[in-house]
């Protein structure tokens, strides 16, 4: 049993709850499965993890036609074909023809590294329950070259879900589970200062503001999310947009500078046009 | 005493299994949670809850019980829950209601009594006019209808922080029991996009193999191709004016989120039930209808049919010919449910009303008779089901 502790890093900003379940994880070395809004930072939590902590961090970003045996090990018999075809000596050795995947990866590691299985959702229903034994015990068996592969270490993982799919519950049971709300605004001020310490407490406040306001707006497609509030902040600092910008009183200019960074979908931006148009003419009256 | 909050939660249907369970006891062995209440609460729910929509009904049995077991964390968490109560006051009482209590004897006779009812009561409790609870008249809990009241479990944190965090219910709209959002049906929806071939079965592209083998003089040159097709066909119908229009919201949020989901998705309109004309435009629904045969004609029976409506209204505007409520209809309703149900084999029915009182309208049972008991209620549970038995024909 380790006795390393997340708490949080000077660029991620941890609720109580996340850092709980995060070392509920590491503690009792079982798979934290973490869901929320994309844009929420689930990703970055392993990255985040394997600074503080000082292990290395493998991801495997799963598609939708990723296997679960990939991350185990491939075995290319094609090229295997191709190579008995041409003569190959490398032929006669069935370990050339063995690809190690990621979970071989993380178990061979002499360091405890943090494996992050990245949109778990993605992938086929099945792809979950067929790495069920393999996260449970950190251990395969290779047929074609018939030996076992032991994690040296168990990896500590985090999977990250979108929604996507649901997940079978056996390998819900193995996990623990974090989902990330979104976070509230003095939690928001508190992770952009993390990333913009600099910012002006005014261009901030005006920021936020604008910001939550844009997310209660009814009808949006997609509510702007963390790291694109982040982005837009960046694109604010980096344009020295005075704070005075956003607020504009002159109803000419009452769409705030740079919004584009907020809203990604053409409907939502038309939605929101009209909706400062239809204020602005009723700010005439 | 954790067996107990086991049990609890198995009886709100949270699907708690034992290997959750013995890995909480594991947890709590190598003290992770320490001893605050809040981590234990914490470390509850990452461990025996697997789904946000369960959050809230977590959050409410997880209140219940801690309540239900005040005495005995008393012994753990101490002053708490008195510091607790003197937040709300802070937070809740206006001078005009700090009078009110002046007059019942003041603030500290209040408390006292609260204390002392604490410690008597050993569940939570609901209803009713002397235990702390919710929507009852008693002066303490929540919801309630005491002006004197003290609320009990409504408070929010100081600054966003974690006090009494399942008394805040921030999960409600992710239970499946509750009504959609735009969010929840979204992820239902997607339940619907049926794959050719579902996932990442890969297969073999024999025309591309043939090609590149004979580019290569005959070496063997295999190709795959991922198999992925989104065929799934939609036919929406919503039910528009009179007794839906409580509903319309919702419909228009399941509507508007179906149309993002589907390459191929038609929808119409109907009022109360589908007689021979249905329109596809709302606002101009006077002069611009489509007869209903038309759209048996014009979409194959592989299209799926989706009606959404509550089904609320007077029997015969389902089984009389002139029922319909606007028109002279010369066939009855049902008449043309059963068209298209023989045509449709993969239809259902959503209907917003809770399924509790279906029993209660004779309307509903005539049109889940026509649908062949293929009426589901809107919330995310129900759509779940609906989305199964779309997949098979009825």
């Amino acid at each position: 049993m380790t006795n390393v502790r997340f708490e949080g890093t000077d660029s991620y900003v941890a609720t109580d709850d996340l850092m709980m379940a995060v070392n509920a994880a590491i503690t009792l070395a079982r798979p934290l499965l973490v869901k929320g809004e994309p844009g929420t930072g689930k990703t970055m939590l392993a990255e985040e993890i394997a600074r503080s902590l000082g292990r290395p961090l493998i991801s495997w970003h799963i598609k939708s036609t990723t296997k679960a045996a990939r991350g185990l090990y491939e075995y290319d018999a094609v090229a295997r074909l191709r190579d008995s075809q041409l003569g190959d000596d490398r032929v006669k050795d069935i370990h050339n023809y063995i690809l190690k995947g990621k979970l071989w990866e993380a178990f061979e590691s002499d360091q405890q590294p943090v494996l992050l299985i990245d949109e778990i959702d993605k992938a086929d229903i099945e792809f979950p329950n067929d790495l069920l034994q393999e996260l449970d015990r950190m251990e395969f068996f290779v047929y074609e070259t018939k030996e076992t592969i032991k994690a040296k270490q168990r990896p500590i993982i985090i999977i990250t879900s979108n929604n996507e799919k649901e997940l079978p519950d056996a390998f819900l049971r193995r996990c623990f589970f974090h989902y990330i709300r979104f976070p509230e605004p003095e939690t928001m001020e508190s992770i952009v200062r993390v990333h913009y310490p600099d910012i002006k407490k005014r261009l901030l406040s005006e920021a936020m503001e604008c910001f939550f306001e844009l997310r209660e707006l009814p009808g949006l497609k997609k509510k702007p999310s963390t790291s694109e509030l982040l982005d837009w902040i960046k694109l604010l600092v980096a344009e020295d947009i005075p704070p005075e910008a956003l607020r504009e009183k002159d109803s000419r200019k009452a769409i705030p500078k740079l919004y584009g960074a907020l809203l990604k979908n053409e409907q939502d931006m038309h939605l929101f046009e009209r909706l400062v148009f239809m204020s602005r003419k009723t700010g005439a009256n | 005493m954790l067996t107990d909050l086991f049990y609890r939660l198995r009886k709100v249907q949270i699907p708690v299994s034992l290997t959750e369970y013995l890995t909480l006891l594991s947890a709590l062995e190598a003290g992770i949670a320490g001893f605050s209440i809040d981590d234990f609460y914490f470390l509850a729910r990452a461990t025996l809850v697997k789904d946000e929509r369960y959050f809230d009904r977590f959050d409410q049995v997880f209140g219940d019980y801690i309540r239900g077991k005040q005495t005995l964390f008393e012994e753990i968490i101490g002053e708490i829950p008195l510091e607790w109560l003197r937040k709300q006051k802070e937070l809740d009482l206006t001078e005009e209601e700090k009078k009110q209590i002046e007059s019942l004897g003041g603030w500290d006779k209040l408390m006292e009594t609260l204390q002392k009812r604490l410690d008597e009561q050993k569940k939570a409790h609901h209803g009713g006019n002397k235990w702390i609870g919710t929507g009852g008249t008693s002066p303490f809990g929540a919801h309630g209808y005491n002006p004197e009241g003290v609320r009990i479990g409504q408070g929010k944190g100081r600054q966003g922080r974690a006090v009494k965090v399942w008394d805040r219910r921030d999960y409600k709209n992710l239970d499946d029991q509750v009504e959609l959002g735009t969010r929840n049906i979204k992820v239902a929806l997607r339940k619907l996009r049926r794959f050719a071939r579902e996932g990442a079965e890969e297969e073999l592209d024999l025309d591309d193999t043939i090609r590149s083998t004979a580019r290569k003089a005959g070496m063997l040159d295999i190709k795959l191709v991922p198999e992925r097709r989104n065929t799934t066909k939609l036919l929406l119908f919503l039910d528009v004016g009179g007794s839906m229009d409580p509903h319309v919201k919702i419909c228009e949020e399941l509507f508007s989120a179906a149309r993002a989901e589907f390459k191929h998705l038609e929808h119409f309109y109907f009022h109360n039930f589908v007689y021979e004309t249905v329109w596809r435009d709302n606002q101009m629904r006077a002069n611009v209808r489509m007869p209903t045969a038309q759209v048996m004609n014009k979409y194959s029976a592989d299209h799926k049919v989706v009606f959404v409506g509550d089904a609320t209204m007077s029997p015969y505007e389902i089984m009389a010919v002139g029922g319909s409520i606007e028109h002279w209809n010369e066939e009855a309703g049902a008449t043309w449910m059963a068209r298209l149900m023989a045509l449709y084999p993969y239809a259902v029915w959503l209907n917003p009303q809770p399924e509790d009182y279906w029993s209660y309208i004779p309307s509903i049972g005539i049109v889940k008779k026509l649908m062949s008991d293929r009426m589901f209620p809107l919330t995310l549970d129900g759509l779940e089901r609906a989305m199964k038995a779309l997949k098979k024909a009825h």
